[in-house]
């Protein structure tokens, strides 16, 4: 059963013809080129393909694009501000929190969902937050050290990478 | 933190910088393209049909009806890829399809081209497959003691390496010694799961010519098997490695999707994706072999070791892999942390049918450091000597030479022990926290890359091409793959820093075997070593070119010049200062194009006997770990809560990255020591997913604490040393110690489940052993012992010893 | 990469649209809300229907809120989240919202419903795997074969009730609002899980789960749930208690086990003899010793399953414990050693 499908993505429309039983994942990835979104089990058992519905973390792998034709798609390529990294891009980066990188967006949009709620939340809280996401690569040490960086960006008391003293911790 | 710094950083200007990744933004703005994020114009997909039987002759393949399946391109069987292939020249076992037999419930009989992946995935089920079962083998017992046919027929049948090793006089050793202990081990498989499942695009030039896009962590090997196994020549094929989500060791061969899709590629004219469900990423394995160690120690009265004598059954999977250095990395570096003055070991791998094991993160040696860190914690107790004390009489010292020929160059054990245990309040603890809190100690070493190669030759291991613009942009080639651990900012750094540009001249183009120089591969902790020192190299090379240009044009003597950070400055401050691209402008103009290479081989180090392939490096890493838990004895539960861990890694090149290899490392070892196990029931995984196979979770992550230790390694790239791997090795055994601390039981067994603490406890309780784990060893016997001479140094340095 | 099989997908825009919609299209059809069971289920092949009926844009079905005669319903297409969070549940019925809050991950509780886990198919791991690994082992009785693999000669199929918040709606006397075209019923919430592993339910297959009807009367109430991990994992072991204290003794006790049988176990000797007494530690112990009875794990869901069962009586000790204002968990005795060496 293929269906007309309009999809609000990253502030852009999109209309295109799909089978109803693909899923986000596959119509991101897939249908409109949006690589960045990534895949670990497609069965809801590891966060990587995480993405925003109306700024709600969901997982893309079980959630079909017709019940989505009403709501605003954040994938990670959305988290920029124009040609500008958002500041968990940029912590992400600057930390090695994206070591193999390829649980990262799955990490970023949940991260992001956090902050939009909580400018300031503490270390228990992110790690609550991150609990849906599996990362295999880091320890998730840097990963919350990222969010916290970017959170005290945000804020405006951020500071540039240096000796890890100067992270707040 | 970096708390020694033996040599100091003033000198440089990048190295010892935390700078970020170079494919730390394209990662986190969704640019970086993996393997899977491919596509190509005419793109078909690619399913593999896999075994349902775990051991069976294939009697027919009946492919007829798939064939007939509209959108179905292609069906592909064992005919279409009859060569016999295998990573290693000991271990050609593989089939990229299985022709005469399957050997485990995922192992590849067919594959079908199709339009889409479903398509493909219902075309499989059109395939029939008549199989006639054969006994198999679940377990090391079951392959050494159950008749029938052998999982491959050969002279050794299913334990088909093995090995006996002695340096020294052990039996007389331990009959002199004042006291003799022995513990059994077993230390459970696990697999790599790294993030990204495995996939690749294949394209066929119908001039002769194919190229794979892979998820691997070395194109090299992947190239040169890949043409065996389609009977191309190399140069004809051509192997790209994109972006790696997570290979842990996992992603170090060919498999049979990639032969398959080449395969098919070459046949359908079409370029081919396959890319493989987390269910059949467990299939692929190559990850930890389940290893049952015994091992006994001998101990003068003032606790010296006087002998070592230790035996490995190693649960190979079905077929070799990396497993012929598997085992021997199982009784390679018990020498490297501890003086041993008389070692034995023997070994044997034996082929069950289950996913093939291989290298995951510490290659062969996690298993030995579990048995024997654990067996020193209880041996220091035996002997009433506080464990740090013990261990300190008995470490390794620097610039030293281990019994079985492995050369140690520098070793920061000693620095390591000392900041963990003051900063974890060790001495303070150990034995004294309240019933149900515990602190374990243990400590590990690591190679820095493999001495030899995995097929013999002389050639370098690694190799750097530079080109220099007259923009200023240093145009870095490497056959190098960042999986993720930060190589390619590695190499940045080191080059900015050898040739005296600003880092972010530096642009590197890496992993492919059409362009870029050989590098064998993200393994064996060999990329910082040996990619390092042939970019260090290369670009010394360079900057003599740069600097002499520079000496004659402005008639100033080369050793005025400082070159550093993109600036040629007179030491003095007086004249003229040049950047970076006006003195590469000089250069191309007096010199012509600027072009340089650099490689890097390892010293021979290999010992006077068979099977010393395996433990030489040109250099070690050491570290030291504490961890304390919380044990709840009403339900054996137990909670990991602080880890301290310092890492002797030579030099902290970018101490961010250095530090996230470490945290990694223990996430991975906690994994190890307390949930992942790979294990089979009724001839199937038991758990193929990432719900049921326990990966841990931010929720289980505990305060950690890491310490940096630089030892500045003689010849390390600027004293840097390994840190991917080593840091996985002491923490497991230190969770085991810290359980037996906090409730007075010991787990002789991984992963450390709740009801295996509480049948130690109940065994506790009944006066028996107050321990779980194995308590015999099957029948096995080991072949004729070789007798090795000690290393000619041995008697000049015992004798400086004492 | 899993994908879903292909089906009709019908989208109701109200409640009796979508119960006709179930009546029309009969045991070939499905309804749908987060998705989170249902889709990975169809991806394994484990559910196939033919047409999935998403009860998503139904607001009607989400409310939580309390009634005139002060029970509070639930509506069943509520997220997990939004019961978890839920000020009235959190006070009232502390069982249910913290049940919620563990089920799975964030990501799957904004995804996934009340409604949706209380229905939630029941587990094994010989079932939940991918057609090629059910293949493999011929198939069981609970989907496309003969036998169950964890009991081979038992005639009935054991896969487990793996609910978070079924076991509390039994502690805690819900009821249940069922909707069909011909109709609506009332259920409780004892009597609306079966124990067996395929017929797990007695939900007609026309009949949509509407709404949770949590009783007015004032108890005590909590979950304690068994995991090897703080997140993703279903639970082994899920213990609601629920009890009301009164001039020093406890009433209306009820004691439900999640996850030990194929649906939630009723420990109702254990609070029969607990009616009407002083909770003394003792007793609770003792307890806790006749609920474990009832609880028959198998070797199908995650660890040590005689070590599971050995957890029921430690998890109701607790639940307990913490019911009647005792810590829950003493500090750790050290046991009697014999020595050993």
């Amino acid at each position: 059963m293929k269906i007309p499908l309009k999809l609000r993505v990253n502030g852009d429309e999109h209309e295109l013809v799909a089978p109803v039983q693909k899923t986000l994942l596959e119509v991101l990835r897939e249908e409109l080129d949006l690589t960045g979104t990534k895949h670990g089990c497609e069965l809801g058992e590891c966060g990587a393909c995480a993405v925003l519905v109306d700024g709600q973390p969901v997982l893309s792998c079980l959630t079909l694009p017709v019940e989505l034709q009403d709501s605003e798609i954040t994938t990670v390529e959305g988290l920029l501000d124009g040609a500008r990294p958002h500041p968990l891009q940029d912590a992400f980066a600057e930390l090695g929190a994206a070591q193999c990188g390829y649980c990262t967006p799955g990490f970023l949009v949940t991260a992001k969902a956090l902050l939009d709620q909580d400018p300031e939340p503490s270390r228990e809280r992110i790690v609550d937050a991150l609990s849906g996401n599996i990362c295999r690569c880091t320890g998730y040490v840097k990963i919350f050290e990222a969010v916290e960086l970017a959170a005290a960006r945000m804020r405006g008391e951020g500071r540039r990478l240096g000796p890890r003293e100067e992270i707040p911790a | 933190m970096i708390v020694v710094d033996a040599a100091g950083t003033s000198d440089f200007s990048i190295i010892g910088r935390s700078v970020p990744k170079p494919d730390g933004l394209p990662k986190t703005t969704g640019q970086a393209r993996y393997a899977d994020d491919l596509k190509l114009p005419r793109m078909a997909f690619c399913r593999l049909l896999r075994s349902t039987r775990p051991h069976a002759r294939i009697r027919s393949i009946h492919t007829a009806d798939a064939e007939a399946m509209p959108g179905v391109h292609a069906v592909i069987t064992g005919r279409d890829l009859p060569v016999i292939y295998g990573v290693l020249p000991v271990g050609q076992d593989e089939q990229a399809l299985c022709s005469d037999k399957v050997r485990f419930v995922g192992d590849a009989v067919a594959a079908v081209a199709a339009v889409d992946e479903d398509t493909a995935e219902r075309a499989l089920d059109l395939i029939r497959v008549e199989y006639e079962d054969l006994p198999s083998y679940m377990s090391i017992e079951d392959s050494l003691s159950k008749p029938g046919e052998p999982v491959h027929v050969g002279k050794y049948g299913n334990s088909h390496r093995a090995a006996a090793l002695q340096f020294g006089d052990v039996d007389a050793a331990l009959e002199a010694s004042d006291h003799v202990f022995e513990d059994t081990y077993f230390f459970q498989g696990n697999t790599h799961l790294p993030l990204e499942q495995h996939a690749c695009l294949a394209q066929w030039d119908p001039a002769g010519k194919l190229t794979l896009w892979t998820s691997t962590q070395s194109p090299h090997y992947v190239h040169k098997e890949l043409a065996k196994a389609l009977e191309l020549r190399e140069d004809q094929v051509r192997v790209i490695a994109p972006p790696v989500g997570g290979g842990f060791g996992g992603k170090l061969e060919l498999f049979q999707h990639e032969a398959a899709a080449a395969k098919l590629a070459m046949m359908t004219g079409r370029p081919i994706k396959a890319a493989l469900t987390r269910e059949e990423v467990f299939y692929c394995h190559r990850g930890r072999h389940p290893v049952l160690m015994w091992v006994k120690t001998g101990w003068s009265k003032d606790g010296r070791i006087t002998a070592m004598d230790f035996k490995s059954y190693v649960d190979g999977g079905a077929y070799m892999s990396y497993g012929a250095a598997s085992l021997y990395y199982t009784g390679a570096l018990q020498t490297v942390c501890d003086r041993i003055p008389a070692y034995r070991w023997q070994g044997v791998r034996v082929l069950t049918n289950k996913p093939p094991c291989g290298p995951k993160r510490g290659h062969g040696t996690p298993q030995p450091r579990f048995a024997l860190e654990c067996h020193f914690d209880a041996v220091a107790e035996r002997l009433g000597i506080p464990v740090l004390e013990l261990r300190r009489r008995n470490f390794v010292k620097p610039f030293s030479k281990t019994i079985n020929h492995l050369r140690i160059t520098s070793c920061g054990l000693e620095e390591c022990v000392e900041i963990v245990t003051r900063e974890a309040g060790f001495v303070q603890k150990h034995g004294k926290l309240p019933f149900g809190k515990g602190i374990g100690f243990a400590v590990g070493a690591y190679l820095c890359g493999a001495g030899l190669p995995l097929y013999w030759n002389d050639m370098p291991h690694s190799s750097v091409d530079l080109r220099l613009d007259r923009s200023g942009l240093v145009s870095v080639s490497c056959g190098q793959i960042d999986i993720g651990q930060g190589s390619d900012a590695m190499l940045m750094s080191v080059v900015a820093e050898a040739l005296g540009a600003r880092r972010e001249q530096v642009r590197l183009i890496s992993a492919d075997t059409d362009t870029t120089p050989i590098d064998l591969g993200s393994y064996s902790s060999r990329v910082t070593f040996m990619a390092g020192n042939a970019a260090i190299e290369a670009a010394r090379r360079l900057r003599e070119v740069l600097l002499v240009a520079a000496s004659e044009e402005l008639d100033v003597p080369v050793e005025e010049f400082l070159l550093a950070d993109g600036r040629l400055r007179r030491r003095d401050g007086t004249g003229v200062e040049l950047s970076f691209a006006e003195l590469v402008k000089l250069a191309e103009t007096r010199n012509g194009a600027l072009v340089a290479s650099g490689s890097y081989k390892p010293p021979k180090l290999a010992g006077p006997y068979k099977g010393s392939g395996v433990g030489p490096s040109p250099a070690y890493s050491f570290t030291a770990s504490i961890v304390e838990v919380d044990v709840d004895p009403e339900t054996g539960w137990v909670t990991v809560e602080r880890v301290w861990i310092a890492h002797d890694v030579g030099r902290a090149i970018n101490p961010v990255l250095v530090e996230g290899q470490v945290e990694g490392s223990v996430y991975m070892a906690l994994g190890e020591a307390l949930m992942e196990e790979q294990v089979f029931r009724r001839g199937l995984h038991k758990v193929p997913s990432m719900l049921e196979y326990k990966s841990p979770t931010t929720l289980e992550t505990p305060e950690m604490r890491t310490f940096l230790v630089e030892t500045v390694d003689p010849e390390g790239p600027f004293g840097a040393k390994e840190v991917g791997q080593g840091p996985l090795l002491p923490v497991i055994p230190a969770v085991a110690n810290a359980v037996y601390d906090a409730i007075g039981v010991r787990i002789h067994e991984t992963p450390i489940t709740p009801d295996k603490v509480l049948k130690a406890l109940a065994a506790r309780a009944e006066g028996k052993p107050a321990r779980y784990g194995p308590t015999s060893l099957p029948e096995y016997t080991f072949p004729r012992l070789l007798v090795v001479e000690q290393p000619a140094e041995w008697a000049s340095q015992e004798a400086h010893a004492s | 990469m899993m994908r879903l099989p292909p089906f009709t997908y019908l989208a109701p825009r109200t409640l009796t649209e979508a119960a006709e919609m179930l009546a029309e299209h009969g045991a070939g059809a499905m309804v749908v809300a987060g998705g989170t069971d249902l889709f990975p289920n169809m991806k394994r092949r484990q559910q196939e229907p033919a047409v999935v009926i998403g009860l998503r844009a139904l607001r009607e079905l989400r409310p939580i809120g309390e009634a005139p005669d002060g029970s509070v319903r639930v509506g069943a297409t509520a997220t997990l989240q939004e019961a978890a969070a839920d000020s009235v549940l959190r006070e009232r019925y502390p069982a249910l919202a913290t049940a919620a809050g563990l089920v799975s991950t964030p990501h799957l509780r904004h995804m996934g419903t009340i409604g949706g886990n209380i229905c939630l198919d029941t587990r094994c791991n010989y079932y939940d795997q991918n057609y090629h690994w059910r293949k493999s082992i011929d198939f069981c009785m609970k989907k496309d074969g003969q036998i169950c693999w964890v009991a081979p000669g038992s005639p009935r199929c054991w896969a487990v009730s793996s609910s978070d918040t079924a076991p509390v709606t039994v502690a805690l006397k819900a009821r249940f609002r069922l909707l069909s075209a011909d109709g609506e019923r009332i259920v409780d919430a004892a009597d609306y899980f079966r124990d067996d592993g395929i017929e797990y339910l007695t939900r007609r297959p026309n009949e949509i789960l509407a709404e949770v009807i949590l009783p007015a009367d004032g108890v005590a109430n909590t979950y304690w749930k068994l995991r090897r991990r703080g997140s993703f994992d279903f639970p082994i072991l899920g213990v609601a208690a629920a009890l009301r204290r009164e001039d020093g003794v406890v009433r209306d006790v009820r004691i439900a086990l999640g996850a030990v049988g194929s649906s939630p176990v009723l420990a109702s000797d254990a609070a029969a003899r607990l009616e009407g007494q002083r909770p003394e530690p003792d007793l609770i112990d003792e307890v806790a010793g006749l609920a474990w009875k009832g609880a028959r794990p198998l070797d199908n869901t995650d660890l040590n399953y005689a070590w599971r069962k050995r957890m029921a009586r430690v998890f109701v000790r607790r639940a307990l414990r913490e019911l009647v204002g005792l810590p829950p968990v003493e500090p750790p005795v050290e046991l009697p050693m014999a020595d050993a060496g």
